[in-house]
């Protein structure tokens, strides 16, 4: 699938932005009130991450000016749901950043906050698992490495803010890098599953031939490119895939976790917790470009020279 | 709604015979045409004169080598547009409303004041049926000729899709497949007709005819060419050319 900049960097900056509305709804249950400057930059950074991702999601549409027609099909549209449930984690999540400002606990708000910001996460997740056309999307996993990049991300810009303005994070560090170890648990299980999992369509189920022997394509349909091939029929080169899979686990994963844990036995940790989120960030990047970049979707065996 | 309905009464579609289609084009090119000037936006071209010409089209003819154990390949030529699905995963996708499938026929199609072109459903389609307007950027697919085939200020005969009208060859049909004794049904009964992916779970309505066996004759062996130009030498000289030719040999 055609790795597009716009979609890329809108589930990256969205899943981090509900992240950090999701560790400040799920602070104050706890009891931790952010306050102050935590409470501040916590939530501009959450309201701006995921606000950007938003915006850029619609600068993909051939009409962004009808984008509002986006919300009228909850009942049936992932995609649809998306759209909703965003405004409403993004409204509870004012009504909760207002509440505390004006003194309360926040604990009812910042769970529904918390749990609103989560299933936005899980149906942008969902408009790509439900794909039966794309196989490697089409995989339980994906809900959940979506759901623990979002929370990894969150913990770990959360962490950093707490150390900035709070003198210290406790245990935070310690959590945000259990978050960002299971996270690539759970994406390199999705990745051995996109690699090996047989085949559903093949040239031959997509033309019905198969009992005659095996099929390729002879002829393409028209000499020039078209949408199909321009949008889904990206393809990476092996060696390619490989680098960037290294690239990703790297920054997003392995260098994170080092500093989190260098963080947390109080070895300059305002800097290693920078550090973690910001290479966490890249390499969610990488990890997102791959995404589509490795993605293939079923109408190819219909362009299948092999 | 882009909730699918329960169950349509009649379903309209295509049987396409890939014993017959010759991949002559004609049906991608009256499908252009027709949809050029009908119903929607135009189906548009980009840079159509230029370098890298790309163009929507709602149906376009493949062709693929079929290759079997033992023995020689046969070519097949492969007609594909929209195959307007019982569980068309294309509409429950779409965010706005503006993929839907009628309950009264079954056909799918786009309202493209309501489409804000993001694309999902092309996604969603198991088989490139879908395409968007490189100038209307909205989503583009066969709609059946929904504006011929209920359309009374055309003559009767015109009132089926522009590419079944179209195909010189007689390889498309269309009709009512939910109908068991329409002309579409009896010849998928009667031939095999088949889905397309079936494994994807999309129901397809459009039905497809595989190839007829080849003639089982195996090709006799051919004689040694040689031979056969060396024999036609010796019985063609007759005649006084004959004679002098097999005189001079004497000599
Ligand atoms: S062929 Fe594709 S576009 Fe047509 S109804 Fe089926 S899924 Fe939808
Ligand atoms: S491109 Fe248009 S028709 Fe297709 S899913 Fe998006 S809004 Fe619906």
């Amino acid at each position: 699938m055609h790795p597009a900049y716009s979609i890329i960097f809108f589930t990256v900056s969205s899943g981090a932005g509900f992240g950090v509305l999701a560790a400040l709804g799920l602070a104050a249950f706890l009891g931790l009130t952010p306050q102050g400057g935590l409470y501040w930059a916590g939530f501009v950074i959450g309201f701006g991450l995921s606000m950007a991702g938003l915006v850029s999601s619609t600068f993909h549409l051939g009409h962004p000016e009808r984008a509002w027609r986006a919300l009228s099909q909850w009942r049936s549209s992932w995609l649809s749901r998306e759209g909703v449930l965003a405004i409403v984690a993004l409204a509870l999540a004012g009504a909760f950043a207002l509440s505390l400002l004006m003194g309360g606990q926040g604990r009812l708000l910042g769970l529904l906050t918390a749990a609103f910001s989560l299933i936005t996460v899980y149906s942008t997740s969902m408009i790509y698992a439900q794909l039966k056309t794309v196989q490697r999307w089409c995989q339980p996993l994906t809900p959940v490495v979506f759901l623990c990049f979002s929370l990894a991300g969150g913990a770990l810009i959360y962490a950093f803010l707490a150390q900035v303005f709070a003198g210290g994070a406790g245990v935070l560090p310690t959590v945000a890098a259990l978050l960002v170890f299971l996270a690539w648990g759970a994406k390199l299980g999705w990745w051995r599953r996109g690699d090996t999992a047989p085949v559903l369509s093949t040239p031959e189920s997509a033309t019905g031939l198969g009992a005659m022997g095996k099929v390729r394509m002879l002829e393409a349909p028209h000499t020039g490119g078209n949408y199909l091939l321009k949008e889904m029929g990206y393809k990476i080169g092996r060696k390619h895939q490989a680098r960037l899979r290294q690239i990703a686990l790297m920054l997003g994963g392995i260098v994170p976790v080092f500093a989190t844990l260098f963080a947390s036995w109080g070895l300059w940790p305002g800097l290693f917790l920078l550090m973690a989120v910001l290479a966490f960030l890249g390499g969610l990047l990488a990890e997102r470009w791959l995404f589509f970049a490795e993605a293939e979707h079923s109408v190819m065996t219909y362009y299948t020279r092999t | 709604m882009t909730s699918l309905p329960a169950s349509t009464a009649v379903k309209l579609g295509l049987v396409i015979d890939l014993d017959t289609c010759v991949g002559c084009h004609a049906c991608v090119i009256s499908c252009k045409e027709w949809n050029t000037g009908g119903y929607g936006s135009a189906l548009a071209d980009a840079d159509a004169y230029g370098d890298a010409p790309l163009g929507a089209f709602l149906n376009r003819v493949h062709t693929f080598e079929v290759k079997p154990e033992e023995g020689p390949a046969t070519v097949v030529h492969f007609p594909k547009s929209c195959l307007h699905c019982d569980d068309a995963p294309c509409v429950t996708v779409c965010p706005t409303g503006a993929s839907y499938k009628r309950a009264e026929d079954g056909i799918v199609l786009v309202n493209e004041d309501a489409c804000i072109g993001c694309g999902l459903c092309a996604w969603a389609c198991p088989y490139g049926a879908r395409e968007m307007d490189p100038v209307e950027k909205v989503m583009k697919k066969c709609t059946l000729c929904v504006d011929r085939i209920y359309n009374e200020n055309i003559v009767e005969e015109d009132r089926i899709p522009s590419c079944v009208r179209t195909c010189p060859a007689g390889a498309r049909h269309f009709g009512d497949l939910n109908d068991p004794a329409s002309a579409v049904s009896e010849l998928v009964a009667a031939r095999g007709g088949f889905d397309l992916m079936p494994e994807q779970g999309t129901g397809p309505v459009n039905k497809y005819l595989p190839p007829r066996p080849r003639t089982p004759e195996p090709v006799p062996d051919l004689p040694d060419l040689a031979d056969l130009a060396a024999d036609a030498r010796e019985t063609r000289a007759e005649g006084f050319f004959g004679w002098l030719d097999r005189a001079l040999e004497r000599l």
